[in-house]
């Protein structure tokens, strides 16, 4: 075959299965979007559920999830970072190194129900936490702690090593190296890490549930003791266990397109920031 | 003139490789040693030894020894970031770190401890001032290094490094990466540094190193094959290799 042709042919492959993945994406929000509009209002959005769920709002789920994605990123986000920077920075390739990436490799690959159960066993029953929001901000945490720690070594793996070097030569420690050149730069790319782990936090269901997700409260959690509805859990019940399902129907699309649009706001403030920081640490 | 550094019987191995071999050599205050020789031949594993920029390395290991003032560098218990603080080093290609002109000339103050707004603010002037810099940057201290052109980026580099007052100054090609103008703008600036610090420059450009240094050192195969005036050196230089490698016949 020609070679115009082919490469034509091949780009023209590349090209349409791209669009179709855009495609997919506008499908899936058109339609969260149309069916969920209707149930959205200000009251969807301020009160506490009623009449088994099939009016009134979804305020303390909003809350519930909002309280898990701070309390996990909080948990999460400096252990992971400091991993991070530990696996890359301060560790020499060694047995230790390749062992301490497979376990996070495989940290990352346990099903996140795996997660959920670990978290009831450990952070509920033993350490006596009770279903509570720290148990499930933990548990969640210890979900996407692998997802952090690879995304902050790869991110000060793109830091050239030319800087690092420039900085001892002048007399800076390690240390000094780490926070004053290589994590402000690989910022960025950290940040990316973070915006990932919050849309699975948001979005997960699984470890929530034995460890924190009440079926229904309708009350907003006043401490980290506290139990709370959330966002998927109760998308969850509204779709499968509800008192009356075809009655919550549209209570269950306007959970989900709030969820959705909760996650896109976060996702779209965290690449804000990001650009902010790249512009600071430009490299050429 | 007082002896700076005074390396003796030092060898460097990475993992087996034997890649400097028993080299001794002493360093004059306030002169221009030149280490020229082809690539791979040791020199710049050898001007890294000076600050012990090849502790960074896996699998190297040096025996022998360098007094720098009399204080052997090597031994146990050594202060290494007082070193390298002591010890300043311009590499190959620019490498600004990606922060304000200011911050980079700062920047090895600011580890050290400087606080002193001041005293900071007057030092990164006249750091500027001296590397030539200064007029050229004056208005854009807060402007990013990276905006800056290659020539310029070094001379920061070099600004970066005088800042924190070093007493000798390590260059390793410092400007193999550099256009003619630029490279003739560091060439004049080596020339007036020299009559503040004690300079140790690798260069590949063996004009270079007849028009910079007082002293060339040649380099081969990890040997330190000949020392001399550089004027001797490329005149009338003992060795065939050396006269062999300035005249072309190989390298």
């Amino acid at each position: 075959m020609n070679k115009k042709v082919s490469e034509a042919i091949a780009f023209g492959i590349f090209r349409v299965l791209s669009f179709l993945l855009v495609g997919v994406l506008a499908l899936i929000l058109l339609f969260i979007i149309v069916r969920g509009v209707e149930a959205i209002s200000w009251d969807f959005l301020t009160k506490m559920p009623s009449d088994g769920m099939t009016s009134g709002g979804i305020l303390p789920a909003i809350v519930g999830t909002l309280c898990l994605m701070f309390g996990s990123i909080v948990f999460a986000f400096p252990i992971g970072v400091l991993s991070g920077i530990y696996l890359n920075e301060y560790l020499k390739e060694s047995k230790l190194k390749r062992f301490l990436r497979l376990m996070t490799n495989n940290l990352a690959g346990i099903p996140s129900i795996v997660f959920g159960l670990f978290g009831m066993a450990l952070f509920v029953n033993k350490l006596n936490f009770g279903d509570s929001i720290l148990a499930g901000s933990l548990t969640l945490g210890l979900m996407v702690l692998p997802v952090i720690i690879r995304t902050t070594e790869e991110a000060l793996k793109m830091v050239p090593n030319s800087l690092r070097v420039a900085s001892y030569a002048l007399g800076a420690t390690r240390l000094q190296t780490v926070f004053r050149i290589v994590l402000p730069i690989g910022m960025p790319n950290v940040l990316t890490g973070l915006i990932l782990s919050m849309g699975r936090v948001s979005g997960e269901t699984a470890p929530i549930l034995f460890t924190v997700a009440a079926y229904f409260l309708p009350k907003l959690p006043t401490s980290i003791f506290d139990q709370t509805m959330a966002l998927p859990y109760h998308l969850y019940v509204l779709v499968t266990s509800g008192t009356n399902i075809e009655a919550s129907r549209p209570m269950a699309y306007g959970t989900a397109l709030v969820l959705v649009i909760m996650v896109l706001i976060f996702n779209l403030s965290a690449n804000l920031l990001r650009r902010k920081f790249s512009k600071k640490v430009k490299l050429k | 003139m007082a002896k700076k550094v005074e390396v003796s019987n030092l060898n460097l191995r990475y993992g087996d490789f034997h890649a400097l071999k028993n080299i001794n050599l002493s360093i004059e205050e306030r002169s221009v040693t030149a280490l020229i020789g082809p690539s791979g031949c040791g020199k710049s594993t050898f001007i890294r030894c000076l600050n012990r920029m090849n502790d960074l390395v896996d699998h190297v290991t040096i025996d022998g020894s360098v007094l720098l003032e009399g204080e052997d560098i090597y031994r146990k218990g050594i202060d290494i970031d007082n070193l390298r603080y002591r010890v300043g080093m311009v590499f190959q290609k620019p490498n600004p770190f990606p922060k304000s002109i200011f911050e980079n000339v700062a920047y090895g103050l600011r580890v050290n401890g400087v606080k002193d707004k001041s005293f900071i603010e007057n030092k990164v002037r006249e750091s500027l001032v001296k590397t030539a810099l200064w007029d050229e940057v004056k208005d854009d201290l807060k402007k990013s290094a990276i905006d800056l052109s290659g020539g310029q980026q070094q001379r920061l580099c070099i600004a970066r490094s005088l800042a924190v007052e070093p007493t000798m100054l390590l260059m390793d090609e410092p400007t193999s990466a550099l256009d003619p103008i630029s490279t003739a703008k560091i060439e004049d600036l080596i020339f007036e540094l020299k009559k503040q610090y004690t300079i140790v420059i690798v260069t590949h450009n063996m004009q270079q190193a007849a028009r910079v240094s007082d002293v060339t050192a040649f380099f081969y195969i990890g040997e330190l094959i000949e020392t001399d005036t550089t004027s001797k050196i490329f005149t009338n230089p003992k060795q065939e290799k050396t006269q062999n490698y300035i005249t072309g016949r190989f390298g």
